[in-house]
């Protein structure tokens, strides 16, 4: 018996839930991590998108007593950390885990075992996270969690936010690691670098991003925590400690942040535009340059976050000029993706009403960011309400709709069904409206002198109505969200089954395998003969790409439960670490509980050491069954 | 004049101006500026915004009209639009205009960036520029006059047509100092010194605010800053130095006593008092109790009977320090207070 | 994927790049150490930034001796060399040199550690906890994060070693014996870094 056989056997043997639940933790295979990391980051977009709510609808009235002092504190903390750690990053990692193997032609990724890993840290850190409602209080430090707010005046809610983050941070970095190597090293016969998708280059670019920005992230937070559990001075100022040092580190991370959520939106856009125009991508060479651009720039402009620390005009004026430098690039972007859909036969689908809802949008977010890029207007505009109208048309009219391109877009080779196009466009249309209704009041906000992070403001201040329309706004958005997930399950019960190239103009290689793909991806590695290699193929009249090798086994990895007994393993250490400073008494136990974790972490690494996984093979008769059956 | 000839040359500009300038509340709004800085600060921002608008303009012209122009048609099924690489001419066009706009914007930028944060006053003009220290706390404002040797909070009172340099630190948290109608914010750092420059032209009432997430009472933590007329401020000085008059009726007369008993070990009234809590002295002159509420006497007995319920996570004890004083003793503290005059 | 497994190994002068498993390792490990270079890189700006911050506390001058830091170094830019040693003998497929060289490895690791636990132990008694200032915080936790990699890295290929009396030199296990090498010799960079901006200039003073 083959060691697939013997897979087969044992996933017999223990149907039912728990079969189907062992399948999901255990799994190594991206296409299925990918639909974790969905569900995951679709779950605590939904936790956001409620807290969200909330603080509109404490806004919606001046002097409002629904949600009041430290209590909106936790929820616009948590909304904010939410939406970036545990909902954006997630679901672009959800995209990078189901696309980019399929569009550079591999079977698996570089590392199966750490992608499993990194998305259960992702989860079981914001897991983490939001039990701390339950168990003491949400941080109340704002996402930025700046020092010595959340290390000395704030309670147990900041190491939920400092431990959990960390999980989730790890989970991140060694998910960036898997796609930097997987991209350089799986890429098919013919895949040079300038042949590579838009989508897989900006994910390249985005996991480089987060290599550099997320180990300062990482120390920022251990510091913080030191200062918090074990009374380190870092931040104190009694005692030497200098609190705009964590500014500094949290916004070395925090800009290029920007940038790894917004540049597989760029990605996803460029490939929905070209496709939904049935071109190619106009002026290919100068979007990868503008990206690897924008990539390096976005580490060189973190102290435009701080010009009202205080630096002096030699280092604002310095920044100011750098931040003013990336809208180059990124405005060559713009044009490009016009200048795609420039003769081309644009399709009205529910993935490119998103795209180009996305244009406008996007431009809206960028030019406010270069009018922040002035030190001495942004003394106006910083912490106001203007940043938070610049940032959410930045992140939900950038990542989020280029998210939900992508996820129409996608869906059908994820599960082999197309979303309903006729809920698809309810759910844009509601949500576009409800977005602008949302945010672009708030730029007034700010200019006419409301801050952010305000539970309450007076009846005579002039923000009545504009926070009154903004919270109008917020219910389309959520009508849209609803929608999106009627259509999830309506679609999952009774959809249109989904061709391997389910939108009939596909370009790339992920449309020349079967929706959804078999386990092994490409049954034949192929060999890429240019840009957009499918299309290229039916251009000449063939239905399948040229392979590059011929039919053989196939060598597939284990599925393996250690990556999720490791990330219990770190989420017990970060329990024992927060309760460690809860109570004085129980302190000594919290921490052996901790130390606990930590060994089980090293055991378990051991484990995984000692057992080096033989994995098992496709034989070919098994793949020409699966691949007829898939036609 | 250069500024308004700049305002006719962007016509858009000048349209903005007439638009925004129409929001927003006088005294709390940063489109209406009070003061030098601000102005030059709105000026910087119609600017921005003006060569946003041109580029939001041009993109939405290209963008409708490619959605109209080549959407696809019934019956085109099969049409394969040409698969066109690029357009090097183009693409130099689009990479050389923003660079020219920025450059319009970059320059005036960094020359108000260096204007503004000049704070450094020659010996030969101190006495043409007012110094103020700023302690921010959680979550009230402290200021001290240290050229006129005064002390005063929540309310901060400085001369029209003066340049002040405000000296800022916090004693607890991040901080940020922000009046929106006389000029943009700076940090209030624990431990560090922060300077803003800003310079009232215009008499009158404005409201300063905390932009920094600083704690529960965050949205709370106001401040006004009084603009008046340059005899205004010398004889509110002279006030300061003096210190208000004895109170007059029996009743405020016990509420001193009890106030010596029960607040002074943080608040001071003139020299007298400890430093951990707002100076009173001139407390009946303000604006606002606790920095949100009206100010009446009503307001002040619920403030010092539940300073939490106005605002949450004040450092204040209830009902003073030794958490005992009943509604009487509360009432006559209350009619003590709103005897701290010094006009 | 699997094809290298056909052919004598020995035939290969790259055991560790063999396979498509054994490049992806090789290359992940740069990133992650990239990764730990920033890492180092902000603990390290941290502690210039707070390194004179001493409060009420003892200084560095006050507290650092050079010849037992220069012995500290010494011993781990040996192990650093033993280490070269073992991957030189893997590639031979020499597997009792390449445990003899590792084993000697660990044991400069430990020694280092011993060193270093004592180090900390003689400051606390000198008055330097933890919780004493800002220089004390950031000194212990920037040392501290090196002698835990030196830690981890000793427990690492102790766990390498024990297994290749069993596994031998194959295209699995080559790639891990060289990582662990790499590994090593970065922790011994960030020591030189350590040794540098720490020692030498707290000891130097300014």
């Amino acid at each position: 018996m083959t060691a697939n056989a013997h897979a087969l056997a044992a996933y017999n043997q223990r149907k039912g839930f728990l079969s189907w639940l062992w399948t999901w933790l255990s799994t190594v295979d991206h296409k299925r991590i990918a639909i974790l990391y969905l569900f995951g980051g679709g779950l605590f977009f939904v936790i956001g998108g409620i807290e969200a709510l909330l603080i509109r609808i404490q806004l919606a009235v001046p002097q409002n007593d629904f949600l009041v002092g430290s209590t909106y504190n936790e929820v616009v903390t948590m909304h904010g950390t939410t939406m970036i750690f545990l909902a954006a990053m997630p679901l672009v990692f959800a995209m990078m885990n189901a696309v980019v193997p399929l569009q550079i032609g591999a079977r698996d990724v570089a590392f199966p075992f750490v992608n499993a890993l990194g998305f259960w840290l992702f989860f079981l850190g914001g897991i983490v996270l939001n039990t701390s409602w339950f168990l003491g209080g949400a941080p109340a430090g704002g996402w930025t969690a700046y020092a010595p707010l959340t290390t000395e005046f704030l309670g147990t809610g900041s190491d939920f936010y400092l431990l959990g983050l960390q999980l989730s941070g790890a989970g991140t970095l060694m998910g960036a690691i898997n796609f930097m190597v997987t991209i350089i090293n799986m890429r098919a016969p013919g895949m040079t670098f300038m042949r590579m998708p838009l989508f897989t280059w900006t994910s390249l670019i985005t996991s480089t991003l987060i290599l550099f920005a997320f180990p300062p992230l990482t120390v920022g937070f251990f510091l913080e925590f030191f200062d918090h559990i074990f009374h380190a001075n870092f931040f104190n100022t009694a005692k030497g400690g200098n609190a705009i040092i964590f500014e500094h580190i949290f916004w070395i991370f925090g800009h290029p942040e920007v940038y790894i959520l917004v540049l597989p939106a760029f990605g996803i856009i460029s490939e929905v535009v070209a496709t939904f125009s049935k071109k190619r991508l106009f002026g290919y060479t100068s979007m990868v340059f503008a990206t690897v651009l924008i990539g390096f720039l976005s580490f060189m402009v973190w102290v435009h976050h701080m010009f009202t620390v205080g630096l002096g005009p030699m280092a604002n004026s310095l920044f100011a000029l750098a931040t003013m430098t990336i809208a180059v690039p990124t405005g060559m972007k713009i044009f490009n993706w016009l200048f795609t859909m420039w003769g081309g036969q644009i399709h009205f689908t529910t993935a490119n009403l998103f795209a180009v809802g996305f244009v406008p949008t996007f431009v809206m977010g960028g030019v406010t960011g270069v009018m922040l890029a002035v030190p001495s207007a942004d003394s106006q505009y910083h912490d106001s309400y203007f940043v938070i109208a610049h940032f959410h048309y930045v992140i939900i009219g950038g990542v989020v709709f280029g998210l939900l391109a992508g996820l129409f877009y996608w869906w059908p080779k994820m599960f082999g069904k197309i979303l309903n196009e006729t809920l698809g466009k309810i759910t844009f249309w509601t949500f576009f409206i409800g977005f602008h209704l949302t945010f672009f009041p708030q730029h007034f906000l700010g200019l006419i002198g409301m801050p952010r992070r305000y539970f309450t403001y007076f009846p005579d201040e002039g923000f009545n109505t504009w926070n009154l329309i903004s919270s109008i706004g917020a219910i389309g958005m959520a009508i849209g969200a609803i929608v999106l997930v009627i259509n999830i399950v309506i679609t999952t019960a009774k959809g249109q089954k989904a061709a391997g190239d389910a939108w009939g103009i596909g370009r790339t290689l992920e449309w020349s395998i079967p929706s959804p793909p078999p386990e092994y991806n490409f049954a034949q590695t192929p060999l890429v003969k240019g840009i957009d290699t499918f299309w290229k193929e039916k251009m000449e009249g063939n239905k399948k790409v040229t392979p590059a090798e011929p039919l053989g086994d196939i060598h597939m990895p284990n599925p393996t439960i250690l990556p999720f007994l490791m990330s219990i393993a770190l989420t017990i250490a970060a329990y024992g670490f927060i309760f460690a400073n809860q109570t004085s008494a129980s302190r000594p136990l919290c921490l052996v509980i901790a130390a606990f974790g930590i060994g089980l972490m090293l055991l378990l690494m051991l484990i995984h050491s000692i057992k080096d996984d033989p994995g098992f093979h496709y034989h070919k008769e098994e793949i020409i069954e699966i691949e007829k059956g898939a036609e | 004049m250069k500024r308004s000839w700049l305002l006719l040359r962007f016509l858009p500009i000048s349209g903005l101006v007439a638009l925004l300038s129409g929001c927003g509340v006088k005294g709390v709004s940063a489109l209406i500026p009070m003061g030098k800085e601000a102005r030059e600060q709105a000026w910087l921002m119609y600017l921005s915004l003006g060569i946003m608008v041109i580029v939001i303009l041009v993109v939405a012209s290209i963008y409708f009209y490619v959605l109209i122009r080549f959407h696809k048609r019934k019956g085109q099924e099969d049409y394969i639009p040409k698969q066109t690489e690029g357009n090097k001419i183009l693409e130099i066009v689009w990479t050389v205009i923003p660079i020219l706009l920025l450059c319009i914007i970059a320059v005036p930028t960094v020359k108000q960036t260096f204007a503004q944060s000049d704070t450094d006053v020659p010996k030969s003009q101190k006495k043409d520029v007012l110094q103020v220290d700023v302690t921010a706390h959680q979550f009230w404002w402290d200021f001290k006059y240290p050229d006129q040797k005064i002390e005063t909070a929540q309310d901060v009172v400085v001369p029209v047509g003066k340049t002040v340099i405000f000296k800022i630190t916090s004693a607890d948290v991040v901080h940020s100092f922000w009046v929106p109608a006389l000029g943009g914010k700076i940090d209030a750092n624990p431990g560090q010194t922060t300077k803003l420059k800003l310079t009232p032209e215009n008499e009158g009432v404005y409201r300063g605010r905390c932009a920094e997430l600083c704690g529960s009472s965050h949205a709370l933590m106001y401040f006004n800053v009084k603009v008046v007329s340059q005899s205004e401020f010398d004889q509110w000085v002279d006030g300061m130095k003096k210190g208000p008059e004895a109170p007059a009726t029996a009743s405020a007369q016990e509420g001193q006593e009890l106030f010596k008993q029960n607040c002074m070990s943080c608040h001071a009234v003139g020299k007298e008092g400890g430093p951990v809590a707002p100076n009173l002295t001139d407390f009946a002159d303000r604006k606002m109790i606790a920095g949100t509420l009206d100010h009446n006497k009503e307001n002040l007995i619920k403030w010092i009977t539940n300073p939490d319920a106005v605002k949450p996570g004040a450092n204040m004890p209830a009902r003073g320090m030794n958490k005992n004083l009943t509604d009487e003793q509360i009432q006559k503290i209350a009619d003590y207070l709103f005897t701290l005059s010094v006009k | 994927m699997s094809g290298a497994n056909h052919v004598d190994i020995r035939t290969l002068s790259h055991p560790e790049t063999a396979t498509l498993e054994g490049k992806n390792k090789f290359l992940g490990f740069w990133f992650f150490l990239g990764g730990e270079t920033v890492l180092f890189g902000t603990l390290f700006a941290t502690f210039i930034a707070l390194r004179n911050r001493v409060a009420t506390g003892p200084s560095s001058q006050e507290l650092f001796s050079l010849p037992l830091t220069f012995l500290s170094t010494i011993i781990l830019l040996v192990s650093s060399l033993t280490s070269v040693f073992a991957v030189l003998a893997m590639k031979e497929y020499k597997i009792r040199q390449m445990q003899l060289w590792f084993w000697l490895t660990v044991v400069l690791g430990l020694a280092f550690l011993g060193l270093e636990i004592t180090e900390f132990k003689e400051y606390v008694h000198e008055g330097l906890g933890y919780t004493t200032s800002a220089f004390s915080s950031s000194f212990y936790t920037l040392v501290g994060t090196h002698g835990c990699h030196v830690l981890f890295g000793v427990l690492w290929i102790s766990a390498l070693m024990i297994q290749s009396y069993k596994k031998g030199i194959t295209t699995v296990t080559a790639p891990k014996y060289y990582v662990s090498a790499l590994y090593w010799h970065f922790i011994d960079v960030v020591w030189v870094f350590i040794f540098t901006i720490v020692y030498l200039l707290g000891i130097l003073g300014g």
